[in-house]
């Protein structure tokens, strides 16, 4: 089991690295009055059969050859649904997979947010390759990460790993979060 | 808000600053675990620490920091493997950000191979 949420979503996320996703887009909105946390993960990767959406659920699928259970999306399930919150994968072969899951807020059996800007920074500046929109919503306030703009304005030539650049988007993606949420303990 | 904006400012302070990335053969390649296992398993801060040391220390020419999916040893994550051309390849087991440190010190810089983190010393105190 994990601890946190922003780790499911790493776990998740790297699935739709792995299905050779050019874009993945990650939105986390929190909705207090509703009592909601809502995670979307949609990539435009190789996407699955019906049946395997299916099979994805099971621990005891995996696609991989070096062990023979995959928990990743299992334990999402798990951690979404035993808040009474729901979990649903919708993909299509070649097009790609939305993986959606809703928390209730208030649940006691709720595992906290966690550090969700290690996670996405982790996964911005180890998949350069890739393009990544992240979009944080706490009510009424938001903001978002698009590697794209981030592109446009660095050139192609500056890695996100340069200590400069990594240590500017970990500090977006934390000082933003701040002025979202007001640093409410999610 | 902080604004993407300032990539536009690094961007000119960087300009001509930037080596060619080039892999070279000699590199060092260190590889993190960050399947299900290994993430549950605390590696993200390991692999947060040893690419920020690598950075710091500008030592991205000499050691290189990548991730990869589930190994297979899962009982023995967060894993880290140190790929040296020309040397066998060291697998360190439970890791933690202090002791991938203490490797990054003693293994990738020192020469060292740091044996009581490795898999052989996990599996031989069994």
């Amino acid at each position: 089991m994990m601890p946190e949420i922003s780790l499911n979503i790493l776990d998740v996320a790297e699935n739709s690295v792995r299905a050779k996703a050019a874009l993945i887009e990650i939105t986390v909105s929190v909705k207090t009055k509703e009592d909601t946390l809502t995670v979307i993960i949609r990539d435009d990767g190789c996407g699955m059969t019906a049946d395997q959406v299916k099979r994805a659920q099971d621990p005891f699928f995996t696609t991989r050859t070096t062990r023979i259970v995959g928990l990743g999306l299992a334990f999402f399930k798990q951690a979404a649904e035993s808040t009474g919150g729901t979990f649903s994968i919708d993909s299509e072969k070649g097009i790609g997979t939305i993986v959606k899951a809703v928390f209730i807020l208030s649940h006691i059996d709720r595992m906290p947010l966690g550090d969700i800007s290690s996670t996405i920074h982790t996964l911005v500046v180890f998949n350069e390759q890739i393009d990544f929109k992240y979009t944080y919503e706490y009510d009424d306030k938001s903001f978002s990460l698009d590697t794209r703009e981030m592109r446009e304005m660095l050139g192609d030539e500056i890695s996100f790993m340069e200590p400069e650049v990594s240590l500017f988007i970990w500090e977006y993606l934390d000082n933003n979060k701040q002025e979202t949420d007001g640093g409410a303990d999610i | 808000m902080k604004s993407l904006e300032e990539l536009r400012a690094i961007r000119a302070k960087m300009q001509g600053k930037v080596g060619v990335r080039a892999e070279n053969e000699n590199q060092i390649r260190v590889v993190v675990g960050m399947a299900t296992c290994g993430i549950a398993s605390g590696a993200r801060p390991v692999l947060t620490a040893l690419s920020d040391a690598v950075q710091e220390q500008n030592l991205s020419e000499k050691i290189c920091v990548t991730q990869t999916g589930c190994i297979g040893l899962c009982q023995y994550e967060p894993i880290v493997e140190v790929l040296e051309p020309g040397k066998e390849k060291v697998t360190y087991v439970k890791m933690t950000p202090e002791k991938a440190l203490e490797v990054l010190r003693l293994h990738l810089l020192g020469g060292q191979v740091v044996t009581k983190y490795t898999l052989g010393a996990a599996q031989n105190s069994l």
